[in-house]
């Protein structure tokens, strides 16, 4: 059912300061709502909780992207459409650029922001696993004192954030690693646009000679949070990329990740898939030496029976 | 019931008239347009950001007019269907529309218009892949989509010639 229009408050501070004096003085009380694409959603259903939104939209101190030395630092309001039209996020950051222009369509992407993907803090998004394997920083700004923590570790559980009632996420930090890394990205929903992922992989590696040298991979929609999986990280560090190490990190990836049936899938459905994907980046990391490895690896026998 | 808020006055330019009214702030900008404005042109199908039948510019940008809340549109330039004649005149994305039968029972068009007027700003000359991605976010239960691609086309061929 609509919700009751007259009972809804929504605030426009004008600047940032005024925002956050706002929260410290009424912590808890006021929600953030910056592009709206996820909180009109639950309006419209009737089904937010909150009364009062502190509108955030127009702050010009939360909206752009700086490129430095050794950092891309973009404000919690960047949009989907402006980490799409920043040279440097496509060339460096790819998969958050992926992600960006997987997410709705171009109206939401022009309205859509990245710390509003972050905070909405649904396991089901799909920039935290390209943020997490980047090493993104969050700036948490608070009236009194702000701070930054790593993104990994921000999801404490399901829906839950390390942020504070009187703190808005203010900026996000991509560190430039300088490193040359393959890198892989790829959401599975039910078709290409617009739909919610049921599982969503990213992935970095470095590969010297068909070993892994470094790899980090995250997922969603596979835990309650989206989760960093540093146990399968670890398996495959310093193995030569093949079937036995596939094996391991697939064997590593079931123990770390704990995915569920909803109405979207099935418990079963995201870890075979999830699998699925990790062998498939690992096979994009070495395509050429692999082939004859692979061939007689189960997945890629069936692949070439196929007509 | 819940206690009422205070209504708001909100400022904002609507196809070139400047429009001012006194607002719940969370009201919808659809339903502004529908109902304090009469800018019936505006559709609502799914109330939820899916559909694209409610789009509208804002300050050139593509939006769902239903996930807007009012307040934000403070000061904004909006430009609905019923902007993008020029009098009688059709913008050549309306002519293409109906010269190659990308409309039919019409509740789509509006938002599936407004998107192709959208992309061409952006693309002057899009691919058939620019064209899809460009109006993803736009859903039409009765063409099919090919006659609405082939309009576009055909619109872009018609600003191109003219230029
Ligand atoms: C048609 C459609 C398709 C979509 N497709 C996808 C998709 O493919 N993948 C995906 O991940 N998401 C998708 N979404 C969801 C949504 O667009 C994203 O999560 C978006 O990034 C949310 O940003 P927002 O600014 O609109 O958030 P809002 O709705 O404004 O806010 C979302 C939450 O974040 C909080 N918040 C916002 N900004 C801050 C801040 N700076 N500090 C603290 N808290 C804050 C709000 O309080 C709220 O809880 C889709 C939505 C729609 C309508
Ligand atoms: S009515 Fe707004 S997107 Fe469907
Ligand atoms: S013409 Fe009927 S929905 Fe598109």
């Amino acid at each position: 059912m609509r919700s009751f229009l007259p009972a809804y408050d929504l605030q426009a501070p004008r600047s940032l300061a005024e925002a956050l004096a706002l929260l410290e003085r009424e912590p808890g009380v006021w929600k953030p709502f910056a592009g709206g694409t996820d909180l009109m959603v639950l309006f419209e259903a009737g089904a937010l909780p909150q009364r009062k939104f502190l509108g955030l939209w127009h702050l010009s101190e939360l909206r752009d992207i700086e490129v430095a030395a050794d950092a891309v630092t973009l404000g919690a309001l960047a949009t989907y459409t402006q980490i799409l039209g920043n040279a440097t996020l496509q060339r460096e950051f790819p998969l958050l650029c992926q992600a960006a222009r997987e997410t709705g369509g171009v109206a939401t992407q022009n309205r859509g922001t990245l710390g509003g993907n972050i905070a909405n803090a649904s396991p089901a998004a799909d920039s935290p696993p390209a943020l997490l394997v980047y090493d993104a920083e969050l700036e948490l700004v608070a009236a009194r004192r702000s701070r930054w923590v790593s993104y990994q570790g921000f999801h404490t559980a399901y829906k839950q954030m390390d942020l504070r009632p009187e703190e808005l996420i203010g900026r996000i930090r991509l560190p430039r690693s300088g490193k040359s890394w393959k890198q892989y990205y790829r959401k599975v929903g039910t078709r290409k646009a617009q739909a919610i992922s049921k599982v969503c992989f990213a992935g970095l590696a470095e590969v010297e000679g068909g070993t892994v040298r470094d790899i980090r991979i995250a997922l969603g929609s596979v835990a309650p949070t989206v989760i960093r999986c540093v146990k399968t990280e670890a398996v495959l560090k310093g193995q030569k990329i093949g079937a036995a190490a596939l094996d391991a990190a697939k064997a590593a990836l079931a123990e770390e990740i704990s995915p569920i049936d909803d109405f979207r899938s099935t418990a079963r459905y995201r870890l075979r898939v999830a699998q699925n994907l990790l062998g498939d980046f690992l096979l994009q990391l070495n395509a050429s030496t692999l082939k004859n490895d692979w061939k007689r690896h189960a997945t890629y026998e069936r692949f070439d029976r196929l007509p | 019931m819940p206690d009422a808020v205070a209504k708001t006055t909100v400022t904002c330019t609507v196809n070139g008239k400047q429009r001012t009214l006194r607002v719940y702030p969370m009201a919808r900008l659809l339903d502004v347009l529908r109902e304090e404005w009469q800018l019936t042109g505006t559709k609502e199908g799914c109330g939820e950001g899916e559909c694209g039948a409610c789009s509208v510019l804002i300050d050139g940008e593509l939006v769902n007019s239903c996930l807007v809340p009012v307040l934000q549109v403070e000061g904004a330039e909006i430009t609905t269907i019923e902007g993008v004649a020029d009098g009688d005149r059709l913008h050549a994305v309306q002519e293409a529309f109906i010269s190659s039968g990308g409309a039919q029972c019409g509740i789509c068009t509006p938002g599936m218009i407004l998107a192709a007027v959208n992309l061409l700003e952006r693309v002057p000359d899009p691919g058939e892949a620019e064209i899809r991605t460009g109006l993803a976010g736009n859903l039409c239960r009765c063409t099919g989509y090919t006659k609405i691609f082939a309009a576009v086309v055909r619109a872009c061929q018609r600003t191109q010639a003219k230029a």
